[in-house]
């Protein structure tokens, strides 16, 4: 029975959404102040029933509720607590409920925030109840999560073991987050054109800030993920799925920059319309690509025509519809700023100009070989040699510029007092890049650069710092973020052209060297874990003719699933990764195994850190910073102190 | 996060690898790795540069499947036999097609590939170069 209310409550919310929607739409006129309050309402009993319909879901696979279909498919009573519950999105029904939970989440968010006008809040709400009834109805009729087995098996499935994984289990609600909270910075924009309001992009940046921290993590996440668990060592393969998420972040990345010029200087108004739109178009995209099976992989779930044919049409509908109103509406918003071609104005537009092209590599590479393979059946393939040629330098200038942005002023900046102050970063680079000569072989060369110019933008962010010292916390968000850029490119420099390996069979005793370590293989042991079997290769890593530590990297056999994993060993002193994983047996307690020593490899992921704690300074200066105040409250406070 | 379905199945016999010094033996034929250092970079080089057809997004320098083990028998065997590595390419595109080639190569139906991003480039930088002429315009 328990089944049949996830799907009663999934109708409910379908009703509801559409009640906002109308009543959302209906409150962007003047008069309608009703209808504004119903929207309201039903937006918080649309997250209700979503919340609902989710936690029945949920439950159903906690309590390995096998009469529920997804269930049997997907889990399985062994397996622990924490992979029934994200088994619940481990598949693609329950991964697109999870999805319009997210999307419900930020709609709530939205009529309990209220920010902005009522009238513009009102008409986001009806946007984003439209798009909670496109896919509820998506669901409902291609992807119901909600369907029932008779008779009940009495075991399930389980759930794939590559997929049993902390990581993994985190990385799909911090991938949405991202991704579907760039509904609101759409439904806003769309909003925004319909009611003419010019203050839409102060409403929404809490909302475009939380979504790019949300997917800056997700993508961070899941590039540590494919890193420590496949068992290659790479963290980053160009992979569709992976462009997916890279999409929507790169538009989410300069919608932030343009949308703060929109804020500050009235400029780029119509374009950071049209960047609020593209950027969850490409979270559209990027579910497509993931969710309808033109793809497969790890995450592509789904395999059904009707899905893929279902989901084009949402996306044709959405994207149609908002370009449609924004070449209506948008050219009675044009404001036509004024500033210098030497201002913050402009590096923002050359920060838009680099990210947009970045964007158009990876969605170009991605959907071409879909492209040409339907129109004259050829199939190429677009790997990293094409991302190394396109994106690469793409991104690399951009990173250049980046520095003087925050060096420039509104409206008019003096390129010279930039340089004053930029000079010494320029003293950095050329250290690290000279360093990395005199340490590493000259091979690396796109390397050095790439630390050259690493060195340059934390020279940069050090400067910026030392400048605003004594500034509120949130003056130093681009500082932290932009330095983030630089200690992420480094760890990919690092590991991608200093990166020793060893592939070897090893017997017991046997001494191996990779890179600066050596290691002894101590054998075999058998270990049995909650719902698998391995085998768990006991390897010291020797320091003379002490032992150092012990890694254990382990080779698991699932029986439920009846497949076999690699379970990696990293030992990290934070600058290098001794990476090990072991591979099969070779009789006589000889076993193959594949060590790598990457330099630089965690850095990867402390700089996604950075970026998104950038992403939280900034945020966080924004909650704490009322609303335009009309007078400054503070000197006011500080008189009464006194 | 790069991988498929397939490439999972077929990890049961997890991590056979190709380029062993301790070859098994019973296979001369196979030559699981040079002695000569320049042969093994120009064989493993050639190996990032192919890709695993029954994997996802996986090279046959990466890729555990036996598809990926054959294909580095074979171009290791062609190197021992004095090819260039354009005859090897060359090679394995007349017998698999270009899907095997991880950089598309340039040719009539690819060449909008290559140019999409440096003219979006082009097009949104002449467009900011408007924007900011305009603007100037405006603040002088």
């Amino acid at each position: 029975m328990i089944g049949e209310l996830g799907q009663l409550a999934l109708c409910f919310a379908l009703a509801l959404s559409l009640v906002m929607a109308v009543s959302g739409l209906m409150g962007a006129r003047t008069t309608a102040a009703a209808a504004r309050r119903t929207a309201t309402s039903s937006a918080l009993g649309f997250l209700v029933f979503v919340v609902l319909a989710f936690g029945v879901l949920t439950y159903a696979f906690v309590v390995s509720d096998f009469s529920v279909a997804l269930v049997a498919n997907h889990s399985h009573t062994l397996k622990p607590l924490v992979y029934k519950i994200s088994g619940v999105w481990g598949n693609h029904e329950g991964s697109m409920l999870l999805w319009i939970l997210v999307l419900a989440l930020y709609a709530g968010l939205v009529a309990v925030l209220q920010r902005g006008g009522e009238r513009l809040t009102s008409a986001a709400l009806g946007v984003q109840g439209l798009l909670g009834a496109a896919f509820i109805l998506f669901v409902l009729f291609t992807s119901n999560p909600f369907l029932r087995l008779d008779p009940a098996p009495f075991e399930g499935a389980g759930l794939m073991p590559l997929l049993q994984d902390p990581g993994l289990a985190m990385h799909p609600p911090m991938l949405y987050a991202g991704y579907v909270g760039l509904s609101a910075a759409f439904s806003y924009a769309a909003a925004a054109m319909m009611v003419g309001e010019e203050g839409w992009a102060r409403a929404a940046r809490p909302f475009m800030l939380v979504a790019w921290i949300a997917l800056t993590c997700g993508i961070a996440l899941g590039s540590w993920w494919a890193y420590y668990e496949l068992g290659w060592g790479g963290f980053w393969g160009w992979d569709p799925v992976e462009n997916a998420s890279l999409m929507p972040w790169l538009i989410a990345t300069a919608l932030l920059h343009s949308a703060l010029a929109t804020e500050k200087s009235g400029a780029f108004r119509t374009w950071t319309l049209l960047l609020a739109i593209g950027g969850f178009s490409m979270s559209l995209v990027g579910t497509f690509l993931v969710r309808s099976g033109v793809i497969t992989s790890v995450h592509a779930f789904a395999s059904d025509p009707t899905r893929g044919f279902f989901m084009m049409i949402l996306i044709a509908v959405a994207v149609v519809g908002a370009l449609g109103l924004f070449a209506w509406r948008a050219p009675s918003l044009q404001g036509g700023a004024a500033f210098s071609s030497v201002s913050r104005e402009t590096t923002l537009l050359l920060n838009n100009v680099f990210l947009v092209a970045a964007c158009a590599c990876v969605f170009v590479g991605t959907l071409y070989p879909l492209v040409l393979d339907a129109w004259n059946g050829t199939k190429i393939s677009v790997g990293p040699p094409y991302y190394a040629l396109t994106f690469a330098p793409i991104f690399f200038a951009l990173l250049v510029l980046v520095p003087f942005g925050p060096q420039l002023g509104w409206k008019r900046g003096d390129l010279k007092a930039a340089w004053r102050t930029l000079y010494p970063a320029l003293g950095l680079a050329a250290v690290a890049a000279l360093v990395v000569l005199a340490i590493v072989s000259p091979r690396g060369v796109a390397a050095t650069g790439a630390l050259a110019v690493a060195g340059w933008l934390i020279g940069a962010s050090v400067i910026d710092i030392r400048k605003r010292k004594g500034a509120r916390a949130s003056a130093f968000a681009a500082a932290l973020a932009h330095a983030g850029l630089a200690i992420t490119l480094m760890g990919v420099a690092g590991a991608t052209a200093w990166r020793s390996e060893a592939l070897t069979v090893v017997a017991p005793g046997q001494k191996l060297t990779v890179g600066p370590y050596t290691l002894r293989f101590d054998g075999v042991t058998r270990e049995k874990g909650p719902n698998y079997l391995a085998d768990r290769a006991h390897i010291a890593l020797m320091d003379g003719d002490k032992v150092r530590t012990t890694l254990l990297p382990e080779h698991r056999f699932y029986p439920a699933e009846g497949q076999d994993m690699t379970d990696t060993a990293i030992h990290t002193t934070g600058l290098r990764d001794l990476y090990l994983a072991l591979g099969d047996d070779r009789g006589g307690g000889r076993f193959a195994l594949r060590a790598y020593v990457s330099p630089l490899a965690p850095l990867i992921w402390l700089g996604g850190l950075m970026m998104a704690l950038g992403g939280i300074l900034s945020l966080w200066g924004r909650l704490r910073v009322k609303e335009p105040a009309p007078q400054p409250a503070a000197p006011a406070i500080a008189q009464a102190a006194e | 996060m790069k991988t498929v379905i397939a490439f999972v199945l077929m990890l049961v016999p997890v991590l056979t690898m190709p380029t062993l010094s301790h070859a098994q033996p019973g296979a001369p034929a196979v030559i699981e790795s040079f002695s000569d250092p320049a042969l093994e970079k120009r064989a493993r080089n050639l190996q990032r540069q192919l890709r695993c057809l029954v994997c996802q997004a996986e090279s046959i320098d990466e890729s555990n499947s036996p598809f990926a083990a054959d294909v580095r028998h074979l171009l290791r065997q062609q190197i021992a036999q004095g090819q260039s590595d354009r005859q090897i390419l060359d090679f394995l595109v007349a017998r698999y097609g270009d899907f095997i080639l991880m950089k598309p190569p340039l040719q009539s139906d690819t060449w909008l590939l290559w140019l999409a991003p440096f003219a979006v480039l082009g097009v949104a930088g002449a467009v900011a170069w408007v924007t900011v002429k305009k603007a100037a315009a405006r603040e002088a």
